[in-house]
């Protein structure tokens, strides 16, 4: 079968409970599956683009997380797997993100850029 | 010879009464199923919650209305009904419902109305098995 796209745009929602992002670890496990997945950031979610963020384990309580999210070390991780990252320049500009700042493995396209990768995806996931 | 069935899969995410993607997703199937389209629906993450058996009709205190006239719907009671409906048989389409298991685990949803428990490798075998796949995510 040939790759599926999946858009994430939604960003940092239920991360710290789930300790991962929901969509992304989704994409892991179907690669994991056998499918071929590829990756579009945009909005919100291209912040997941940056490397070295961090957070601390949430407490509440006294209860603490165990796995806080590691949101680029997931992106790397998935890279590896064969699943190459993509975020949209534009978006990420907005929201004062420099390709600099960012992870080398994601791959930057423009907005206008985004219908090629469309074009190119047999199924398109969004999320 | 006859035409192979057309096969639609679902992924939702949502949790019962939040959103207005629940129903529409509802819908969907029920189209689908009535027109003699298979339907695999893989519940993700809080869409786990709605075929949830332990959900109880309540009163309305603002309408005083009793549990009775409320009459309070139930998503594991439509997903019962889809389930039902989705038999293959009279025309109609299959349905082949699937609660993500992590995900039941972690809410604790572990007594379904219907459906089966699974993961994404059956997601996967939805995916290329499927005329088209839609995603409904959460926001």
């Amino acid at each position: 079968m040939a790759a599926i796209l999946n858009v994430i745009e939604r960003a940092y929602q239920g991360t710290l409970e789930e300790q991962d992002d929901q969509a992304l670890w989704l994409v892991s496990a179907l690669r994991n599956a056998g499918a071929e997945q590829r990756v579009l950031l945009r909005g919100p979610a291209t912040a997941y683009a940056v490397a070295g963020q961090s957070v601390q384990p949430l407490r509440i309580g006294g209860v603490s997380t165990g796995q806080p999210p590691a949101i680029d070390e997931d992106l790397k991780r998935l890279v590896a797997q064969g699943v190459p990252v993509w975020a949209v320049q534009e978006d990420a500009e907005e929201r004062g993100i420099s390709p600099a700042e960012a992870l080398p493995e994601v791959q930057w396209v423009s907005r206008a850029g985004v219908a090629g990768l469309f074009r190119e995806a047999e199924r398109v996931f969004a999320w | 010879m006859t035409a192979q069935a057309k096969t639609l899969t679902l992924a939702i995410m949502d949790p019962p009464y939040e959103t207005a993607r629940v129903i529409t997703a509802f819908r969907l199937i029920e189209a689908a199923l009535r027109k003699g389209i298979n339907v695999n629906v893989f519940a993700y993450e809080g869409a786990v919650s709605l075929g949830f058996t332990d959900q109880q009709p309540h009163a309305n205190p603002v309408k005083g209305t009793s549990v009775e006239e409320e009459a309070h719907p139930l998503p594991k009671d439509w997903i019962a009904a889809l389930g039902e409906l989705g038999n293959g048989r009279n025309g109609h389409g299959k349905l082949d419902w699937v609660n993500c298991g992590l995900c039941v685990d972690e809410r604790g949803m572990l007594n379904q109305a219907t459906g089966r428990r699974g993961g994404p490798p059956d997601f996967f075998q939805f995916i290329q098995g499927s005329t088209n796949v839609l995603t409904i995510g959460t926001r």
